[in-house]
């Protein structure tokens, strides 16, 4: 019972990591209908600014600094790139950030070389004892840090002008721009903030804690992981992402233990497999009809 | 075809016809130069020759399922793997206790290899034909992962991960492509090995090449167009949408599961790496994806100019690399072969779909294009 219990406690603490990733991908969803292959590029770029500033600004200047580059990568590749297709339709610019992933990933891949730093921690290391389960602190602060960003989310999205603006335009591109909503503004703040989420999801990725590796190709592939999330979720549901977030980390953490550690990542797409041939739009999306 | 008299309106057409005789002698003198090319060409510039056809072939088959049928998929890697794993069971020797083989004739292991994928193509298609559009491109990841999880779990028919097996080498009517067997010269040149690979790859490329192009300019190829445009428009015509689906997949399936089989047979190894970077990962799934991309979705000759760029780039600079001294450096921040040819295919994607959505294909056309204007306007 224990091992289920501290399995669960680990798998939330990932999850929550998860679900920050998902939700960029679902924020970025929602107000263009990309899919942003680069994800997991944004997430490594994060990680290796945090890796480089570290010894000049300290653990928490590093810390923001590396959250910021991520969300101006993403302002950067939404503006320079992407606003420039305009013809081209969702699916082309989802391939368009598939070369861009190409692109970011090998780059950083090359300067980290052998390297693979750890970005490290500013709390204390030390696992928490607490009956027999073990808490590892990052995952502590990562569930605190993710319920903290995704409840402000919500808020901001629920009562905010952006919200409301990001909600009418996700509902109906053409009625929004009509009524003076400014769609460029509000996909580019969409893919700022995705950005800065895949920032602070890297601060718990690249951890000793975490994956018990450092920021390498294998932190690109754990951001994969978000996918699952954000799909089995369905892509257009913020509420889904958080969910599919926990899944992916509940389902990671005990198919690593109770069927093997290689099956787990396998395991996670398949569960994401079977919840889309029962629903092909995700938990809470949006069910697409056909008008014949 | 009318005979041409000396009517202005006749001899208006009279260069068009000219011109359509242009391609298939184009293609013909393209398939020369192929014939010719081992006798000139050191075993090594073969090798990485091969490396093209290999992935011409697994592009054609990625190119119909995206392009033509319209359905995303990341899962290629997954069908190469069972391509060259199914052959290298069906071929391998019988009695060995490490792995499994069946001790089949090499030219039927291909075969069955084509079959199996095949199948397991079709397996996926309800799955497949459930899904739309990006939700299907990510669903079909999961089958990549599938893959490397099984690559790493059934030892007894891949050889595991670190270690992998040998594949029996490939054989037809008992004729080796291998150094064993009777001494061939052509002109001069002896035909060992690597020339002999050639030939056989050669030979599946215009085999795959010949078919797709029926499949597309016929019946099949329209039904798959007319369910890529518009499923509910394609059933009330009386397409068979599910069915047209589920053979796009299978068909795709099948030539990545010969690019499977052609794959083991240019490493001479089945080593299923555990990351996904490796000979079976996602980063190969994306590499398809991208030599699909940059030729153009849905063109077959697009298909083997991306396959030209994204598997002969690394090839060739590594063996100008050698000749110049280029890219020698190893370890931290080294810029190797590999590295610069995803830069170089990364930035392709980029640039075709913000610039030319219809890939290098499109700009092919447009250039014939304007050969075909220039050329009847001197008629005139």
């Amino acid at each position: 019972m224990n091992t289920f219990l501290q399995l669960v406690v680990n798998g939330l603490g990932k999850g929550a990591v998860f679900a920050l990733l998902a939700l960029g991908f679902v924020i970025i969803f929602k107000a263009t209908e990309v899919i942003n292959f680069a994800h997991g590029s944004l997430v490594l770029f994060g990680g290796y600014l945090v890796v480089v500033t570290k010894d000049a600004l300290g653990w928490a200047g590093a810390a923001l600094c590396g959250v910021l580059a991520a969300g101006l990568l993403g302002l950067a590749v939404e503006r320079l790139l992407l606003s420039r297709a305009r013809l081209a339709d969702a699916n082309s610019l989802a391939l368009l950030t598939i070369g861009i992933d190409v692109i970011i990933t090998e780059e950083i891949v090359r300067r980290l070389g052998v390297s693979l730093p750890f970005i490290g921690e500013a709390w204390d290391a030390q696992p928490l004892q607490l009956g027999g389960i073990t808490l590892f602190r990052t995952h502590l602060v990562a569930l605190v840090v993710a319920t903290i960003l995704i409840t402000g989310f919500y808020l901001a999205f629920r009562f905010s002008n952006w919200g409301i603006a990001m909600r009418a335009q996700a509902e109906n591109k053409e009625a929004a721009a009509l009524m003076g909503i400014r769609s460029s503004r509000v996909t580019a703040t969409a893919w700022l903030v995705a950005g800065m989420l895949a920032g602070v999801a890297v601060l718990f990725i690249a951890t000793q804690d975490f994956s018990g590796a450092g920021l390498s190709r294998g932190t690109h592939s754990i951001a994969l992981a978000a996918f699952p999330a954000a799909i089995l979720g369905g892509l257009d549901s913020t509420a889904g992402a958080v969910v599919g977030g926990l899944v992916v980390g509940l389902v990671e953490a005990l198919s690593a233990q109770y069927v093997s550690f290689d099956f787990a990542k396998s395991a996670v797409f398949l569960v994401m497999l079977v919840v889309l041939v029962l629903r092909p739009s995700g938990l809470f999306g949006t069910r697409e009809s056909t008008r014949v | 075809m009318e005979a041409p008299t000396r009517s202005a309106p006749a001899s208006a057409r009279r260069p068009r016809s000219a011109l359509r005789l242009v391609r298939p002698v184009l293609w013909l003198a393209l398939l020369v130069v192929l014939l010719a090319l081992p006798l000139y060409l050191e075993a090594a510039w073969l090798k990485a020759g091969q490396y093209m056809m290999l992935g011409a072939v697994g592009a054609i088959g990625l190119t119909m399922l995206i392009g033509q049928a319209g359905q995303l998929s990341l899962a290629h890697a997954f069908f190469l793997l069972a391509g060259g794993t199914s052959y290298t069971v069906l071929s391998g020797p019988t009695g060995d206790e490490r792995v499994l083989g069946l001790g089949l004739d090499p030219g039927l292991a291909l075969l069955g290899a084509v079959a199996i994928s095949t199948l397991l193509g079709l397996a996926f298609a309800p799955v497949a034909g459930r899904l739309r559009g990006i939700y299907l491109g990510v669903a079909s990841l999961s089958l990549v992962f599938l893959g490397l999880y099984l690559g790493q779990a059934a030892e007894s028919l891949t050889g595991g991960t670190s270690t992998g097996r040998p594949p029996a080498k490939f054989e037809l009517f008992g004729f080796p492509f291998s150094n064993a067997g009777p001494e061939i010269e052509l002109l001069g040149v002896p035909l060992r090995q690597a020339e002999r690979v050639w030939y056989l790859f050669l030979a599946l490329t215009v085999i795959a090449f010949v078919l797709a192009r029926g499949a597309i300019r016929g019946r099949t190829g329209r039904a798959w167009r007319a369910v890529r445009d518009n499923e509910a428009a394609a059933s009330v015509m009386g397409v068979g949408v599910a069915r047209a689906k589920a053979g796009a997949f299978a068909v795709s399936s099948a030539y990545a599961g010969l690019a499977g089989v052609m794959t083991v047979l240019w490493f001479d190894i089945l080593k299923p790496d555990e990351s996904e970077f490796g000979t079976y990962g996602i980063n190969t799934s994306i590499a398809f994806l991208a030599m699909v991309i940059i030729g153009g979705l849905g063109s077959i000759s697009g298909a083997l100019v991306g396959a030209l760029l994204v598997n002969g780039l690394p090839q060739v600079l590594s063996l100008y690399a050698a000749d110049l001294g280029w890219f020698t450096g190893t370890g931290d921040g080294a810029f190797t072969p590999a590295l610069i040819s995803s830069f170089v295919y990364g930035a392709a994607i980029v640039l075709v779909v913000l610039f030319e959505p219809g890939g290098l294909a499109a700009i092919g056309r447009r250039m014939t294009d304007l050969l075909r204007t220039t050329h009847s306007g001197k008629d005139r």
